[in-house]
């Protein structure tokens, strides 16, 4: 050993006791090595989530508040104009980070309810059920899902709940394949053989035994299957079927205004109008798509 | 039976069957309608005969097995029914128009533009997934990646008012609106569907390109490439021989799977573009819940992405070398 590690003693650094990180301390050592690109994620989405909550303290005016001033140009008492009823804009850009983001995380909590359930029923039964389940979402999942959301609505009509309901059991498919893929691998070790011997049941099991184990690619997959459902919501809401006025959502904002964008020449921050909702919709996807990278980078080992 | 052709005739089965269940889905959804549409459809005015006549030419006195061959039958010799818009009786009389009538022509817009952005997005895709997998880690790939990664995360219709503000409001070089009239020439036509084509080929080709890649650095660091390099054959003969032949059955799957993708791109951007197709008769078809348009559209659109994804299975099953030469 050289002179530098003469003050080292293996038994002294072995009889050192070792405390637990707490949950605070291990997630500080993890945002610490955090790329920048996620540290930009978590920076946007926190910033929304604020907004969101906030929504009634930090707008100027009402949601639906109407002022006799259509397409009122930017700046003055209107920070970013009004649309097309007189309506300020950037009110309604903070309501709709409330209203949107709410909608598109109830749903994909409905899809995860419905999705890990079923998907953990099947992989442990493996029985009937299983086959009945996996032929059924096949069947579900060679229709594209906007096509056939367009179809439901059409048929339902286009109510919050039934959009709610519509998307959250059309992405439910996915969550399903997920789910099942992972837990087969799990269902197969011994300690799910020693519940199942000890007469477990199957609530259980699944959510004793199986679910903490696959716990990670689920967690990853509920940020990309947000990113699909806020942009299948938005896509909907812009195609005029989905959420409707008078509650504020970009993807009907961008609609509503879109004809100022052929104003350009004249005044360009009446074309940048309806690029604010829609660019508010973009960068909360890019945010959380930057966060899931890392977090399946981390979880899963890779090094590239 | 030959393993290949065996492997084939399954899966052309499973696609048939798919095919049919999926027109049940798509005919039996009528049944859900909330109260007689009857009198919805034809409004508070029509008469008891006309609503009576009107449910005897859905069919709606028969049994729902019926009801479904007799459509089914239809749909496969072009007749799709009547739509629901232009009943009313106040418009005084019959004036609906023949479903098929109203996707026949569009359908043709359809496909000529999800044709022009495929054949600018693929070739563009293969070259950049293909070339970024060979320089993996260079900043030419990090470019590439950081750039499709930001389009993935764009919603359709913000690239396409971002190519609209540019291309022409700023830069007047093509119009924003594809208004194309039915005698329009072939160049017209492609002037007029350009800003169109290069949306969707935008949101695709992040797709296409980021899976080529995936898949080229999967089949790269398999054994017997490292066994190829060892031997000290060239990197390009290492590709064309060893890599290619494996690698043909993922590139079709991202390939036809983008383009499946296309069907409902290209809904969005037709409605941004005002563009004359099928994806926006049926968004204006459920604004205004005519369910026979509706349900025609579905058919189409679901059909199409079932063939292509059953195209991309069977090329990948014929191409794949295991299956090929069996032991």
């Amino acid at each position: 050993m050289s002179s530098k590690d003469q003050g080292y003693s293996a038994a002294d650094e072995v009889s050192q006791i070792k405390s637990r990180r707490t949950l605070l301390e291990n997630i500080w050592r993890g945002l610490k090595t955090a790329p920048p690109t996620a540290i930009f994620g978590l920076i946007v989405i926190t910033f929304y989530l604020t907004v969101g909550i906030f929504a009634p303290f930090l707008a100027p005016y009402g949601e639906a508040e109407i002022f006799d001033m259509a397409y009122a140009p930017w700046g003055g008492d209107f920070l970013f104009g009004t649309d097309q009823l007189g309506r300020d804009i950037l009110s309604r850009l903070i309501y709709g980070a409330r209203n949107t983001i709410g909608i598109a995380v109830t749903t994909t909590f409905l899809a995860f309810l419905i999705g890990c359930s079923l998907g953990l029923a099947a992989a442990i039964s493996q029985n009937w059920l299983d086959h009945l389940l996996s032929r059924s979402v096949d069947v579900l999942m060679a229709i594209p899902s906007l096509i056939f959301a367009l179809m439901l609505l059409s048929i339902f009509g286009s109510t919050l709940i039934n959009i709610i309901f519509i998307i959250a059991v059309l992405d439910s498919t996915r969550v399903f394949r997920i789910t099942r893929a992972v837990a087969l691998n799990v269902v197969v070790m011994d300690y799910v053989e020693a519940a199942k011997l000890r007469g477990e049941g199957l609530g259980w099991i699944m959510r004793k035994e199986i679910l903490p184990n696959i716990l990670p690619p689920l967690v990853a997959e509920f940020g990309l299957r947000f990113c699909f459902v806020f942009l299948t919501i938005a896509a909907l809401s812009f195609l005029g079927v989905g959420i409707q006025p008078p509650t504020a959502d970009w993807g009907s904002m961008v609609r509503e205004t879109a004809g100022l964008i052929q104003f350009a020449e004249y005044d360009i921050t009446a074309a940048l109008t309806p690029m604010l909702p829609a660019a508010a919709i973009a960068l909360l996807t890019v945010a959380v798509n930057f966060v899931v990278d890392w977090f399946l980078h981390r979880t899963s080992g890779l090094k590239d | 039976m030959h393993p290949v052709t065996k492997t084939i005739l399954q899966r052309l089965g499973l696609g048939f069957v798919t095919l049919i269940v999926v027109s049940m889905i798509i005919f039996s959804s009528i049944e859900f309608l909330p109260g007689d549409f009857g009198e919805a459809v034809l409004g508070q005015a029509a008469l008891p005969e006309t609503v009576a006549a009107f449910r005897a030419e859905l069919g709606l006195d028969l049994p729902l097995h019926e009801r479904y061959l007799d459509w089914l039958g239809g749909v496969m010799t072009g007749d799709m029914g009547n739509s629901f818009s232009g009943r009313g009786a106040s418009t005084g009389g019959d004036r609906s128009r023949a479903v098929v009538e109203l996707i026949g022509p569009r359908l043709e817009n359809t496909l000529f533009l999800a044709s022009m952005a495929a054949l600018i997005a693929v070739p563009l895709a293969l070259f950049l997934g293909i070339t970024t997998a060979l320089y993996r880690n260079s900043i030419y790939d990090r470019m590439v990646n950081g750039i499709t990664l930001t389009t993935i995360s764009f919603p359709e219709f913000f690239v396409a008012y971002i190519l609209i503000l540019i291309f022409s409001s700023f830069f007047k070089v093509f119009p924003s609106l594809a208004n194309i009239s039915q005698d329009a020439t072939f160049l017209e036509q492609a002037y007029l569907s350009a800003l169109p084509a290069i949306t969707l080929t935008l949101v695709i080709v992040a797709h296409m390109m980021r899976m080529t890649r995936a898949a080229i650095i999967n089949l790269m660091a398999s054994p017997y490439i490292e066994m190829a390099e060892l031997k000290g054959i060239s990197k390009s003969q290492i590709i064309i021989k060893h890599a290619l032949p494996n690698a043909w059955a993922p590139i079709v799957n991202v390939i036809a799977f983008n383009l499946a993708y296309l069907v409902v791109g290209v809904v969005v951007v037709e409605v941004v573009f005002v563009y004359p197709g099928v994806g926006q008769l049926m968004v204006d078809a459920v604004t205004s819940r005519d369910v026979p348009v509706v349900q025609g559209c579905a058919i189409i659109f679901a059909a199409t992405y079932i063939l292509l994804n059953l195209l991309a299975d069977i090329i990948s099953i014929a191409t794949n070398p295991r299956l090929l030469h069996p032991r």
